[in-house]
């Protein structure tokens, strides 16, 4: 039996779900410690491409992600840096059906020409969607953040064993039944001659990719989304077509310096949904897929209120 | 019969592209379809995870070989999934051109020829032309499943001509329509000619409402099979009044 602190809470993983627990627990004055194991491998977060993209998401995710994504921009936007340019959705010619399609399968934007948005899209693409609500942020520099501001506030980061009640976010870490991992494949370039100001996505039927511009004309190219346990290096055909797919929307990708090759497990449930599972006494915040950024907010405040609650209540019962 | 395999439901589902395991296995439900076709080229061995939701549909599945290109790599993912899924079932794919997805018939054939050797019970995905029906035959297969049209298109019967001389070309040869079907109205199309099965993954998967849309297909190939089955009325090309004109009561 190991010795608990009760008022202590021990959040388990530093992944973005992790990050954003910890947070929201010391947002609330709650006492907590984060465990973050030297040796793990790095969390999914790692690789995301960190847009905040509720509406586009919605092409495939339900309504919950919809819904409850939004409140994560003003949530980020209070703890780190976060651009508020919006989303472009972009096809080419041959593919035009697809941005119908997107458009049907999507709410919150209008219709947009993407060269007014994004002058180096000018003649290439005529016709666009806007979502302007949506936002984007550095997910490195994000996590750094976060984890740095913990330290600041004196939550104790470090490896050994927990001590207080415990939120387990370490995803396929995890020992939670019915989470599968789904592989998915980035790229980092450096691209001098190309110029956008908001994640773009482009629509194909086979090789939808998005990009996402970073500090230092760095522009994040990704994902692939394999069935697939495996976070091996990335393969030749996922390279090729999301280069293809990032020249086809802009030509001066072909110059670009391929700076890194990532690929990531996202922990997904069946319904690709994250949620808090209680276990016991311990809450997992899990099964986080590809809505990473988008839903972890969200989760950590709802782990956050659960935890206040049962701490009133042990309050109570003493 | 599907080699030996007497199947009620005639709609195959396709497992890609489905915004998650839960609706797909939602949309399978819905339809009652008996079989579903799964790929492996890009999955893998480690795609266990997908895999065991899909062994819990309760379907048969069909395996398929999309993604190759060769007949050596269609060999060897057939292999795989046979190792993988326990079953004798493969749906041969070979692809001969990357944009199109056209079958390449050469390679098909080869493939076949050495899948059926080996036991397997091949369902080759391949053309309306029948002199590589016949070979795919001659190599062993007891099932061809022509193409409505290149994979994911969405664009129905594009040869209704060739598939009709397909159909009849080979009156007691199981035939499924396998890939570019995007309405229901098509696959019933198909149902009525006299087609076996229809095999469709996109149209489903991609639906905004993937589960309405398998129920709409299934309905649609059971209307277009009990509809084959109760013998269409011919086309005329003149009206054919349903009441006699003869005799009608001169009232002016």
């Amino acid at each position: 039996m190991r010795n608990t602190d009760n008022r202590l809470v021990s959040v388990l993983g530093a992944g973005v779900a992790g990050l954003c627990t910890a947070t929201a627990l010391a947002d609330r004055g709650i006492a907590a410690e984060l465990i973050a194991p030297a040796e793990a491998p790095q969390p999914a977060s790692h690789f995301a491409g960190g847009m905040l993209a509720p509406f586009c998401e919605g092409e495939a995710a339900p309504d919950e992600v919809v819904t409850a994504g939004q409140k994560s921009v003003d949530w980020w936007a209070a703890h780190v840096p976060v651009a508020r340019r919006g989303t472009l959705v972009v096809a080419p010619p041959r593919d035009a059906a697809e941005l119908g399609r997107f458009a049907r399968a999507t709410r919150g934007h209008v219709p947009a020409d993407p060269g007014a948005l994004e002058p180096d899209l000018e003649g290439r693409f005529a016709r666009g969607l806007f979502y302007e609500t949506e936002a984007h942020l550095d997910p490195r520099e994000a996590l750094a953040q976060l984890r740095a501001g913990l330290a600041a506030r004196g939550v104790p980061i470090h490896d050994g064993p927990p001590s207080g009640r415990i939120i387990d976010c370490r995803g396929l870490g995890a020992d939670l039944s019915g989470l599968r991992a789904v592989r998915g494949e980035m790229l980092i370039v450096e691209a001098p001659d190309v110029a956008l100001s908001r994640p773009v996505r482009l629509l194909h039927p086979r090789f939808p990719c998005y990009i996402v511009p970073r500090a230092g004309q760095r522009f994040m190219i990704g994902a692939t989304m394999v069935e697939r346990d495996d976070a091996g290096p990335v393969t030749a055909r996922a390279a090729m077509e999301l280069l293809s797919a990032a020249y086809a929307l802009h030509p001066g990708f072909a110059e670009a310096r391929i700076l890194e090759l990532g690929a990531g497990r996202r922990p997904a449930f069946p319904d690709n949904l994250p949620r808090l599972v209680r276990q016991g006494d311990r809450l997992h915040v899990n099964g986080m897929y590809r809505h990473g950024f988008l839903m972890a907010p969200v989760l950590a405040e709802a782990a956050a209120d659960q935890i206040a609650h049962d701490l009133q209540e042990d309050i109570h019962a003493h | 019969m599907f080699y030996g395999t007497e199947l009620q439901n005639r709609l195959f589902l396709g497992t890609a592209q489905y915004p998650s395991p839960q609706i797909l296995s939602e949309a399978i439900a819905v339809a009652g379809s008996e079989v579903i076709t799964v790929s492996l080229r890009r999955e893998g061995r480690e795609g266990a995870g997908f895999r065991d939701i899909l062994k819990d549909a309760g379907c048969r599945i069909l395996p398929n070989t999309a993604g190759c290109h060769s007949v050596r790599e269609a060999v060897t993912t057939a292999q795989m999934a046979r190792e993988l899924f326990g079953t004798a079932w493969i749906k041969l794919e070979v692809i001969g051109h990357a944009d199109t997805l056209q079958p390449d018939p050469f390679a098909l054939v080869e493939a076949a020829r050495i899948l059926c050797a080996e036991g397997f019970e091949v369902f080759p995905y391949t053309t309306e032309d029948l002199i590589l029906g016949e070979k795919l035959l001659e190599a062993g297969c007891e099932v061809l499943m022509p193409w409505g049209a290149p994979i994911g298109s969405g664009q129905g019967l594009r040869n209704i001509e060739g598939l009709r001389s397909m159909r009849a070309h080979f009156p007691g040869v199981p035939l499924v329509i396998d890939a570019g079907i995007g309405a229901p109205s098509q696959a019933a199309q198909a149902m009525e000619m006299g087609f076996d099965a229809v095999l469709l993954n996109t149209a489903v998967a991609k639906a905004l409402d993937p589960v309405a849309m398998a129920r709409a297909f299934s309905g649609a190939v059971a209307a277009g099979q009990e509809a084959h089955r109760a013998g269409l009325m011919p086309r005329r090309d003149m009206a054919a009044a349903s009441t006699p004109v003869f005799g009608m009561a001169e009232l002016a």
